[in-house]
């Protein structure tokens, strides 16, 4: 499916910003923004919800912890208990650098691959992106365009009158 | 536009644009290999021969080949595992603890700490794997069913806390490090021109575009890895100390070891990270990045730690006489006046006395100075595991089993062969990767240039609102005067 969007290329992120809530006022729909760096604001300025990773980060380092509790009492306390030092088979001071580093190890892993995950991050061949520009030095804004461009005279004033030094046409094709 | 503090000096100096700092950074990638770097990776390939004919003769002929006796069983293998890891540990807290504290500054240095973190660990960890004789059976150390072989591990032991302390240590270093690499493999991968260079960038860039959304997640796990990682480096370096603290060895069996440890690392670990950089920034030309007050900085990390570290040698002493236990106290003499006074003099002297003359301004703003400094605390940092380590062994409870540690060829090849697998290592990820995090560096570089406007273009009449009056075209080297403040 091939997708055309309007691209209106920023060369500052407060001109960027300010762009945002006016374009945004104007009632039209933003489809993305690429930046160089992450910008301050945006996520306000998008109304991009607060990411949910902390929670999911949270609930992993609960399973490494109960995963590496259970893992040292059932081994050490049911499975073969031995007696170590004359201290007891479950000698739970003793678990707790474990269960610490395993709660950790749970809760970077789960998370990382969460992000990478959701985020459609993984190794490809080939990235199309919109404008090469936008990890060099570039804002760029994208609003999708029906199939015969009928919104672009009026986009390309709106985005100028707002600060964008070019305004552009591509045309992505998505599988 | 853009804010520039009148009190302050500016984090990256040369007024660069965004797009300068691409330019400067990928400008190393894409280059051809410069003489000085060709040269530099020669050494390091000779050392890391050196380790692979000392790691050969370690496994064919045994660990006979260490000087290693019955009274000292462990001696620079278990040196070196200390020393190396405490050196990775600055990386962490650039990346973790000092972006939690807000301290903008590390933004141009964390990528280049948090790759020696992980090569560093990298060259710990061959110690402990090489002492077992046996590393193809290195994955007892995990927690296997008995049915391979072992029993299950005893995790009431330190030795395999540190199992799992260290490899909890690097996979998390690796992913924060990799994390963070994403967007700037995304840069470079955008202005390749060739087909390899496009493939192999567009591979490790992750397919990122640097869309909004990303950036707010990206944010987002950053804050969280950290969060976790300051915690995690210092049970680290706890749980190295713990190795030693939790036997009843005398000069050993100290509650005060964990965060005197701690303290020796980042110590070390910033020595380590001075060094590297004073190269990195004259062989990349990166002085407007890794700036004086960069090294000023880390300097005045590098004293505090110190400090802290000969607080805790002389406390070791008090409590040694305080405890009023014999043996205990025999240890630490015999530590400052015995056969090894040297090694003791050497620590003392290199640890303690010696940054404490970066409480001068002029050394603290000297690249001579530092760079002869960081030497002087690494070999320094060495010493102290070595005095801790081998002095409380070398007599023990029977005097007719005294003895002394003298190594051997092998023992040195294989600690000086790591320093080359380390500098290949490091030398490796500069040419190949982006030294510099350059999507941090632009988020900093708008309201910390000292002269010019952030972006041309449009707006290029726009005059910068900055209380300095700087000539444009200042060339990028341009000598900085450091008098205001400091």
């Amino acid at each position: 499916m091939t997708k055309r969007f309007a691209l209106g290329v920023f060369e500052d992120e407060d001109v960027l910003l300010h762009a945002i809530d006016n374009v945004r006022g104007a009632g039209v729909k933003i489809y993305d923004v690429f930046s160089p760096y992450p910008v301050h604001g945006i996520d306000d300025a998008l109304g991009i919800e607060r990411s949910r990773l902390p929670i999911a980060a949270f609930f992993y380092g609960m399973c490494g912890l109960a995963f590496a509790l259970w893992l040292q009492i059932y081994t050490l306390g049911f499975d073969w208990p031995m007696i170590i030092g004359g201290k007891p088979h479950i000698a739970l001071p003793a678990f707790i650098p474990v269960a610490f580093e395993l709660t950790v190890f749970f809760t970077c892993h789960g998370m990382v691959i969460t992000f990478y995950t959701i985020t459609g991050l993984y190794p490809r061949f080939k990235t199309p992106v919109m404008d090469v520009r936008s990890t060099d030095d570039k804002f760029v804004m994208a609003i999708e365009l029906d199939e015969n461009n009928s919104a672009l005279p009026k986009l390309t004033q709106l985005l100028r009158e707002n600060g964008a030094s070019e305004v552009n046409q591509k045309e992505m094709t998505k599988k | 536009m853009q804010h520039v503090s009148a009190i302050r000096e500016p984090l990256i100096t040369g007024g660069k644009t965004l797009h300068d700092v691409t330019q400067d950074i990928c400008y190393q990638v894409e280059a051809k290999p410069n003489i000085r770097w060709i040269g530099a990776m020669s050494v390091s390939l000779f050392f890391l021969g050196i380790f692979f004919y000392s790691v050969y003769r370690t496994l064919w002929y045994g660990i006979g080949e260490w000087g290693l006796n019955k009274t000292v069983g462990w001696a620079w293998d278990i040196t070196n595992f200390v020393w190396w890891v405490g050196i990775g540990h600055a990386g962490t807290l650039i990346s973790a603890v000092l972006l939690l504290f807000r301290q903008k500054w590390r933004s141009s240095i964390n990528r280049a700490a948090e790759a020696m973190t992980i090569f560093a660990v990298i060259c710990a960890a061959m110690f402990p794997v090489l002492h077992m004789g046996r590393p193809w059976l290195a994955f007892y150390v995990f927690p296997l069913q008995n049915t391979l072989g072992s029993l299950w591990v005893n995790f009431n032991s330190p030795l395999l806390w540190d199992v799992f302390a260290i490899s909890t240590y690097f996979t998390v270093s690796l992913v924060f490090w990799y994390t963070g690499l994403v967007p700037d493999f995304a840069s470079i991968r955008d202005r390749a021109k060739g087909p390899i260079a496009k493939f192999s960038y567009s591979m490790l860039s992750f397919g990122w575009t640097g869309s909004a959304k990303a950036w707010s997640r990206y944010e987002t796990v950053s804050l969280i890895l950290a969060g976790v990682s300051t915690p995690l480096v210092l049970s680290v370096h706890t749980i190295v100390s713990m190795d030693f603290a939790t036997s009843v060895v005398p000069g050993w069996h100290t509650t005060i070891f964990p965060p005197y440890f701690v303290a020796g690392a980042i110590f070390s670990g910033f020595a380590m990270v001075l060094t590297l950089m004073l190269i990195t920034r004259v062989v990349f030309k990166l002085e407007d990045y890794i700036t004086l007050e960069h090294i000023a900085l880390m300097n005045k990390i590098m004293m505090v730690t110190g400090s802290i570290v000969g607080v805790a040698y002389i406390t070791e002493f008090f409590i040694a006489w305080y405890s009023q236990v014999e043996f205990e106290q025999y240890a630490f003499i015999n530590r400052a006046t015995g056969p090894y006074w040297w090694a003791y003099l050497s620590m003392m002297s290199c640890n303690v006395i010696t940054p404490q003359i970066v409480w001068f301004r002029r050394v603290r703003y000297s690249i001579g100075w530092t760079f002869l400094l960081s030497i002087i605390v690494n070999i320094g940092m060495w010493f102290e595991r070595f005095v801790i380590i081998v002095t409380s062994l070398h007599r023990d409870y029977l005097p007719s089993s005294w003895a002394m540690f003298s190594p051997t060829m092998i023992d040195i090849g294989v600690y000086v062969g790591t320093l080359g697998l380390f500098f290949t290592l490091f030398l490796l990820f500069a040419k190949f990767f982006p030294v510099i995090n350059m999507a941090e560096v632009k988020t900093i570089l708008k309201y910390t240039v000292d002269n010019g406007p952030t972006y041309s273009g449009n707006h290029a009449h726009h005059a910068p609102a900055t209380t300095h009056s700087v000539t444009p075209g200042v060339p990028a080297s341009a000598p900085v005067t450091y008098d205001k403040h400091d």
